[in-house]
Parts: C-alpha cells; structure tokens; sequence
C-alpha cells in the first residue's frame, strides 16, 4: 500500500508541475522561444501574494484574484515592450534577454524580500487531507492542485481549438509569414499568449507556495521541472505536459521513498532516459519540418 | 482612378535589388497577368505589395492613398489578399479552419464560407479533413478561396499554376474567370503564359527586376512576348 501511496502522491505533485509547464509550452509552441525567466516570474507571483498577505492580511488564495491579472498584465507588457522587438533575430536574442530578466528578478526579489525562505499559509487547507481508505490519504490542497491543472488544460484546449484567436495562433505557429497575409498581428498575439502563460504560471508560484517553503532563488529549480515535463511530454502538446508532469513527479516520490536524497535525481534519470528513448517527447505534436 | 498604382517601385532583399523602377497601374474589376522567368521579380512584386517587404510608403498607391510598406497584417485590413506561392496551407487547420483564418479580420462582403464552398465543392466535401491532405490542385483552391473569405479589393495570386496539371489549371483558370465576373480585381502571376492571357485585360512581362513589356493581350505577338520573356 505504501508504494500506491507513493505514486498516488507523485501523480497528484504532477498537477502541480503540469501547471508551471503548460505556460511555457504554450509560449515555445507559439514563438519557438523558451522564457528563462518562467520560474522567476512564478516566485515573483508567490512573493506578490506574500505581499498582499503581510500588508492586507489576505488568504493567499483571495490574492490569486488580484496576483493572476497583474502578472498576466506583466507578460504582456514583458512581450509587447521587450521579446517582441527580438522577434526575427533567431533563438539567441529571447534567451539571452530572458535569462537576463531571471537573474534581474531574482536580485529585486532579495532586495525587497531579503533571503528568508517563505510560504504562504491558506489557513488550514494546506493540511486537510481526503481519506480514501485502506490507510491511503490525499492532501485536499493536493487534490485541488491536480484539479486546477486538468481545468486549466480543458479551457486553453478549448481557448485554441475552438476560438478565432485561438485558430489564429495555431496559424500563427505553423507559419507567421503567412499568417501575416491572414490579416493576424503576430506581435498582439503573441502578448496574448505571454499574457497567459504568466497568468497560469503565477497560478503556478501561489500553489507552490501553500505547498512548500521558497525563496528568492526558487524560480530556477522550478524551469528546470517544467522544462522536463515539457519534453517528457513532447513539445507542444498540452496533454503530454500533464502527462510529463505526473511522470516527473511520479519518479521524484518514487526516488524519494527508496531514499530520501534521491527523489529530484530520479526524476532528472527519468528525464536523460525519455530523452534518449524519445527524443520528440510521448506526444509530440507532428511539426513540418521547416 | 486605378485600384493599385505603383510608381518608380524599388525593392530590396538586404543589399540586393529585385526590383527597378517598375510602375503599373491596375483599374478596379481588372484582372491583370504579371508573367515572366524564374527571378524576373514577379513574386518580389506581389511581396511588395502586400506589405511583405519594405517599399517606399509613395510607391504603392491604393485608392489613392498611399500605403507602400505597410505591413502586411494592415494591408488585408485595407483589402489586399495575397494567394502565396507554393500555397502555404496550414498544417495543422483542417480546411474549413484554413478558410475560416482567412476571414479573420472580417471585412464585409460577399464572400462567405458557403459561397467559397459553392465555388469550390470538392472544399466543402473535405472540410474537416487537415489542409495539407489536399492534392496540389485542391490545395490551390483552398488558398485561392482563403484569400476570398477576408473580402479584399485586390486578390493577388502568385503562381496560380505552379506545379499542377494541366487539367487543374484550366479549372482554376474558370474559377478565376467567376471571380473576376462578379467584380474582384485580380493580379496573376504566372510562369505558364496561353492560359492567364486569355482571363487578363493587360498584360505585364517582368525581366531582371522591371518591366520589358506592357499591353492588351490582343494587341501583342507572341514574338514580342517571347522577347521580353527571355530577352533578345
């Protein structure tokens, strides 16, 4: 039973991990460009409802209604004001700029925040957990991590299936020049996405933060998982990265409990394998090859 | 007045020049065959004018203003729809959704998806299927009809017959006969001459980046056409 349990945990750490990765899939999906900063920007949310918590007394999770839009508003104005000008200029440019703006967070972050790891209190649900009998128990908070997830994947599934902006940035991924001739601005579109992807990685950071402690130097550690979910799952495909996630966080549990030390490393082991058995990920979405 | 005017139009790829000082003049409900070799600049032309390339905002003149190096999202809002070479189907669209990306900034009109779909049945047969499934004829229909669903004033098709048979370019060439019918000024490039020069009311031989030849299709030999073509 403990072995169930295990991986019943790591299935539902898997929500959590699914929700950092699923903006910055969407992001290299669109643009082909990878945000290095994805994690930062997530930590950067968890301190913005550290904030409101200290100033305002807030439940954290009343502050996701105030953090979201404002970090949606941040990616769109990070991708209208700045990655939208380096749109053109090959894969160097994005990465070196975002990658800048990680280490420039992370050190605002300190400035403001100092080095003390934090977390968010929800009062109580955090540790609330659903019995299922047979000795297997499920955090709540857990529970409704996954559940956000699988939510969040259903809308912007529909969001880009069944919408006109969202036919747009598929024409738009497929080929920009000729949607161009569309009539579609790439640049209004892809701040839309960036937009997104900031909301739901903020998402993201809040969640993370009710579940463990972080600090200012959080964020990296949190691209890395994403970025494994991601490729685990396959680049571009939405569900793979749910998928990705829960076969990250399955492994991470699975290692953890056959010795403490070794859960991210397992993971990471997970992670080289898939890399080398399936380059393209378990879903990758077919690509035409230019 | 003329619906498209270019003037003294240069353009340029970085340091290299496509084109010299090519100016022409299309009247509305026109349709207009712009033919040539392989590099003449006929492509460059249409890119030009679609917004796809940087020209000089005077150079190309749309119902009198003045809209050179637009770029090309604002271009198919004044109504400029360019047909691209080689298609440019999008994968991952099916071919209803192909259509339906083409109307994104809805510009009113006649042009809805059932009557793309009238025009083009073999479309409407194979709507939920990917676009890139399509033959080479039908995926021309398909991009042909996609720049119809955004309801533009000028539809500019480049390579309407590129690469298809023989066949399938006599009834895209009957397609287009419809559409120039009920009033849509139409530019055509074309490699493949007998069959555009009997839709066109002008003709335009491109060589080498500017215009070798200008006229009525009735008021031009085929030895003059063929000079200008490839050069005498």
């Amino acid at each position: 039973m403990a072995w169930v349990d295990t991986v019943l945990q790591g299935l539902l750490l898997g929500g959590l991990y699914a929700l950092f990765a699923t903006g910055l899939s969407l992001i290299f999906g669109v643009m082909r460009i990878v945000n290095l900063a994805h994690g930062d920007f997530s930590i950067l949310a968890a301190f913005g409802a550290v904030a409101l918590v200290d100033a305002l007394g807030w439940n954290p999770l009343l502050a996701l209604a105030a953090v979201v839009p404002a970090m949606a508003l941040a990616g769109w104005l990070l991708q209208r004001v700045v990655l939208n000008r380096l749109l053109g200029q090959g894969i160097l440019p994005p990465v070196l700029v975002t990658f800048g703006l990680s280490i420039v967070i992370q050190n605002a972050l300190l400035e403001a925040f100092s080095a003390d790891s934090r977390r968010l209190d929800p009062g109580g649900l955090d540790t609330a957990s659903l019995a299922l009998g047979a000795g297997l128990a499920v955090g709540w908070f857990s529970l409704v991590t996954l559940l956000v997830a699988v939510a969040v994947l259903v809308g912007l599934q529909l969001f880009i299936g069944r919408t006109r902006l969202g036919r747009a940035l598929r024409a738009s991924a497929d080929d920009p020049g000729t949607a161009a001739l569309m009539g579609i601005d790439d640049r209004r579109l892809y701040a839309l996405a960036m937009a997104v992807s900031l909301g739901i990685v903020a998402v993201a950071g809040i969640f993370l933060g009710v579940r463990t402690t972080f600090s200012f130097s959080s964020g990296p550690d949190r691209l890395l998982f994403a970025f494994e979910a991601v490729i685990i799952g396959g680049l571009g495909s939405l569900w793979g990265t749910l998928v990705g996630g829960c076969i990250l966080g399955v492994a991470q549990t699975t290692g953890a409990r056959l010795s403490p030390g070794w859960g991210i490393l397992t993971g990471h082991l997970v992670f080289l394998a898939v890399l080398l058995l399936r380059p393209h990920g378990l879903f990758a979405r077919p690509r035409r090859s230019d | 007045m003329s619906l498209l005017a270019v003037r003294e139009l240069n353009a340029f790829y970085g340091d290299f020049q496509a084109l010299f000082g090519v100016s022409l003049e299309v009247a509305e409900g026109e349709t207009v065959a712009v033919i040539g070799a392989n590099g003449a600049g006929k492509s460059t032309f249409l890119g030009a004018v679609a917004g796809v390339l940087p020209v000089p905002r005077e150079a190309v003149r749309l119902d009198g203003d003045a809209v050179g190096g637009l770029r090309a999202h604002r271009m198919v809002d004044l109504g400029v729809a360019l047909v691209p070479e080689g298609r440019r189907i999008f994968p991952s669209l099916t071919v209803e959704e192909n259509l339906r990306v083409g109307a994104h900034r809805a510009r009113s009109g006649r042009w809805t998806l059932r009557r793309v779909f009238e025009l083009f049945p073999r479309l409407a047969e194979r709507r939920r299927q990917p676009g890139t499934n399509l033959s080479g004829g039908e995926q021309q229909m398909l991009a042909i009809g996609r720049g119809l669903m955004g309801n533009p004033r000028l539809l500019l098709v480049d390579e309407m017959s590129l690469g298809l048979a023989p066949v399938v370019v006599k009834q895209l060439y009957e397609v287009l006969a419809t559409i120039a019918a009920e009033g849509m000024t139409t530019v055509v490039v074309e490699q493949d001459v007998s069959q555009v020069l009997r839709v066109a009311g002008q003709v335009f031989c491109f060589r080498k980046g500017a215009v070798s030849l200008a006229g009525r299709p009735a008021e031009l030999t085929r030895a003059r056409i063929a000079a200008a073509y490839f050069g005498a």
